[in-house]
């Protein structure tokens, strides 16, 4: 394939502009059979290359079919509950599955209100759960929820679609999602049975993982930003001392501070369960990254923003708030998107202070007796699963960027 | 004024977090002596919690791994199981607490686990230095050699000139290089990273033998494409006795696991097992009925319930059904006993009499 068909795009502010290279004009009105010889098979030198990817892609394809086809997939459907949620009692699974409904009305809900985004996003999950449901392996019962929750995605489309009244209440409700659903994962204050973190496993712990981090390291990382740039001289120190030592560490070393110091210093009853000193260090790790990152947003902000709310009569707090915060995260919206894609990926390194995450249940089903050595399939599985999710986050990262940055023009 | 505001601000800053600082001391203080446990404080523990936590090894094919409905196995399980049913004559009250190799000591030092079944090495620095106590051993394990059995192999001696693979960053290489060196053979080593591409390379025939611990060995066969051509040599290059460790200074929760330990021995040296156990209780022997706690209290002596081994032996087996269960011919491991026999059968399983 040549480069001509290749369209220079470059991209300002909100609207993408194409500029066509005098070289590769494309006019509307040509066949398709016109269209494919100008760009495939113009002259000899593009047909031997079109010829040549063709055989290529033919053969990797196949390669990829015949693997995919020749290998026993046993190993993955047999153990997708262990991979998926790990340990978690399956007289209690409901939980699990009341936080993806939740989470498929709230994704169609926002889909139909605000289109955009929450489209890849319920796209996205409505296909994953319509592959995991039509497999000939789900049991019947997984499928039919798998099928609630595509429902649930539609319906909540359709409202969002229809009634835009709701958009208040539907971010509320998102507010409300991380602390409602781990409540009810975990179990609260004697009205439900806790679920000890012991049995947490497989996606569901990464994801809490991820989420409680990305959730808690945010307000933290943007205070810390705020107090290097302090003119307090402790408050100063102390946040240049905290993200600098703490970005001078390796993140398996405060993961072992986390899971061996703590119990050493705070005797080992506390009672502060593994999961949460992992979900603690990692919290703690990513909050001195975010700092930086969003310090650079601050660092950014022209002075003439800090003169102008001044000139308003708006007093220190209102003008960090309402006026530098909202332009510097905005500005940093890639960097923070690609710090949370890395805590994702990140977790998978609770495997060596002994919980099984997604990546650390894939390790223990290849060492079960009845599976030796079938890791191959297994971290296929998981890769594909992460990637599909990661992607999903740059994706939204780069649509958020794009319709955030209409306000500027 | 205003000049001195922020020096005031940071000044309480400071006492705060130093505030913060000295409550965590305090707490630390509380609880006092990290490293060393009270005598009959771990018994009264796990009795009040009505669980055991049991440090075990998640990703050891055999000796304690999780089965495809996420359950617990193996053999390290299955004593941490006769554990809690002696103690607390349950077999299923375990919270089992997969531990990494770097964390299992400082889980036991902290008491976050009562007795530590991963796979263990009872060496004298871990006794000592480490501040750990060991119970009996309940696996001998030690480093075996792997051949194809068409070289007709079956002793190191005739091992010359061959080409063997090991792991690198091991001691087994170390281990190997004295055995050979005391027997005089010569021999040429291949190291390799890690374990499959080390199994991936015999395979492929690039060495002709290969070492790590004969447990380790044993659960390669199932990687292996035709493990009948394979043999494990009988003999072995070091000594890795495998003990349940529990943290020094409580005494009598050391005996509590040495006796259970014991009693599931001195259950097969009977013939009793856990299907005929029952049989056994108006058995006429004064050995057997003082080990089912029949006539004597001895399980009162430990602070036990007087059936603590009928609990062990009825709810998980005995040592020998355990091995089986796991190591067996039955299991496709089919690892022979061999110094993991009893004492009677020329091994080393020997039990302490129960009087």
């Amino acid at each position: 394939m040549s480069n001509d068909n290749l369209q220079h795009t470059v991209a300002t502010n909100d609207r993408l502009e194409v500029t066509d290279s005098p070289r590769l004009k494309v006019e509307k009105n040509k066949t398709i059979g016109e269209t494919l010889k100008k760009n495939l098979f113009d002259g000899w030198k593009n047909t031997f290359l079109t010829i040549v990817t063709a055989l290529f892609s033919i053969f990797v394809i196949y390669q990829v079919i015949n693997f995919v086809l020749s290998n026993s997939w046993d190993v993955v459907y047999v153990h997708l509950r262990l991979l998926m949620i790990g340990q978690y009692p399956l007289e209690e699974i409901w939980r699990i599955w009341f936080a993806l409904y939740y989470a498929s009305f709230m994704i169609g809900a926002t889909w139909g209100l605000w289109e955009g985004a929450g489209k890849a996003v319920g796209l996205t999950f409505g296909s994953v759960f319509l592959a995991f449901a039509v497999i000939p392996w789900t049991t019947l019962n997984t499928s039919l929820n798998l099928a609630a929750c595509i429902v649930l995605i539609t319906a909540g489309y359709l409202i969002g679609h229809k009634v835009k009244k709701i958009k208040l209440a539907v971010l509320i409700l998102w507010a409300l999602y991380i602390p409602l659903t781990l409540g009810l994962i975990m179990g609260f204050g004697g009205l439900i049975d806790p679920v000890l973190s012991r049995n947490w496993g497989g996606w569901l712990l990464t994801v809490i993982l991820a989420s409680v981090s990305i959730v808690g390291c945010f307000p933290l990382g943007i205070l810390l930003a705020l107090g290097r740039r302090s003119s307090l001289p402790v408050v100063k120190y102390f946040c240049i001392g905290y993200i600098e030592l703490v970005r001078g560490m390796p993140l398996i070393m405060v993961l072992f501070i986390g899971q061996l110091l703590i119990p050493l210093f705070l005797g080992g009853s506390t009672g502060i369960d593994n999961v949460t000193r992992a979900m603690i260090a990692y919290t703690f790790f990513a909050a001195a990254y975010l700092a930086e990152d969003v310090r650079g947003g601050l660092q950014s902000i022209p002075t003439g923003q800090f003169e102008a709310a001044q000139a308003l009569g708006l007093n220190k707090i209102k003008t960090t708030f309402f006026i530098i915060l909202p332009q510097a995260l905005k500005a940093v919206i890639p960097a923070m998107v690609g710090l949370f894609i890395t805590i994702l990926k990140d977790t998978s390194l609770v495997a060596i202070i002994g919980l099984a995450d997604f990546l650390g249940t894939a390790r223990r089903i290849s060492n079960n007796p009845d599976y030796l050595g079938r890791y191959l399939e297994l971290y296929i599985f998981v890769a594909a699963f992460y990637f599909i999710f990661c992607y999903l986050m740059a994706y939204v990262s780069r649509y958020l960027e794009r319709s955030l940055a209409r306000g500027n023009s | 004024m205003f000049k001195y505001t922020k020096y005031l601000v940071s000044a309480a800053a400071l006492l705060t977090l130093t505030a913060c600082a000295t409550r965590d001391d305090d707490a630390a203080g509380a609880d006092g002596d990290n490293g060393t446990a009270d005598s009959g404080e771990t018994l009264a523990s796990v009795i009040d919690r009505g669980e055991l936590n049991a440090g075990v090894n998640d990703q050891l094919p055999g000796f304690g791994y999780v089965d495809s409905d996420g359950n617990y196995a193996g053999f390290d399980i299955d004593f941490a199981r006769a554990i809690a049913a002696g103690v607390l004559g349950d077999a299923e009250a375990v919270n089992f607490r997969p531990l990494s190799a770097q964390e299992r000591f400082t889980a036991v030092q902290t008491g976050e686990v009562d007795v530590l079944l991963r796979n263990t090495t009872w060496t004298a620095s871990r006794d000592t230095e480490v501040g750990l106590d060991f119970a009996p051993v309940t696996f001998y394990d030690g480093q075996g050699m792997m051949v194809l059995e068409d070289l007709g192999i079956t002793t190191l001696e005739e091992m010359g000139g061959l080409t063997i693979g090991v792991e690198t960053g091991t001691t087994t290489e170390l281990n190997l290089a004295d055995q050979m060196e005391a027997l005089g053979v010569e021999y040429e080593t291949q190291t390799y990273d890690d374990r499959d591409a080390l199994i991936a390379a015999y395979e492929a025939g690039s060495v002709d033998a290969w070492t790590t611990d004969r447990s380790g060995l044993v659960s390669a066969f199932a990687v292996l494409d035709n493990p009948d051509d394979h043999i494990i040599l009988e003999e072995t290059l070091s000594k890795e006795p495998l003990a349940p460790a529990v943290l020094h200074g409580d005494d009598q929760w050391n005996d509590v696991v040495t006796w259970i330990v014991f009693a599931l021995i001195q259950a097969e040296e009977f013939g009793i097992t856990q299907d005929n156990v029952d049989d056994f209780m108006d058995s006429e022997d004064p050995d057997i009925r003082r080990l089912l706690g029949v006539d004597e209290d001895l399980g009162g002596f430990l602070g036990l319930e007087s059936d603590f081994a009928y609990q062990a032996i009825s709810q998980v087996g005995n040592y020998g059904e355990i091995y089986d269960r796991h190591l067996g011919p039955d299991t496709q491991f089919d690892l022979p006993r061999g110094m993991n026999s009893l004492y009677e059968d020329g091994g080393l399983q020997y039990s302490m009499p129960f009087r």
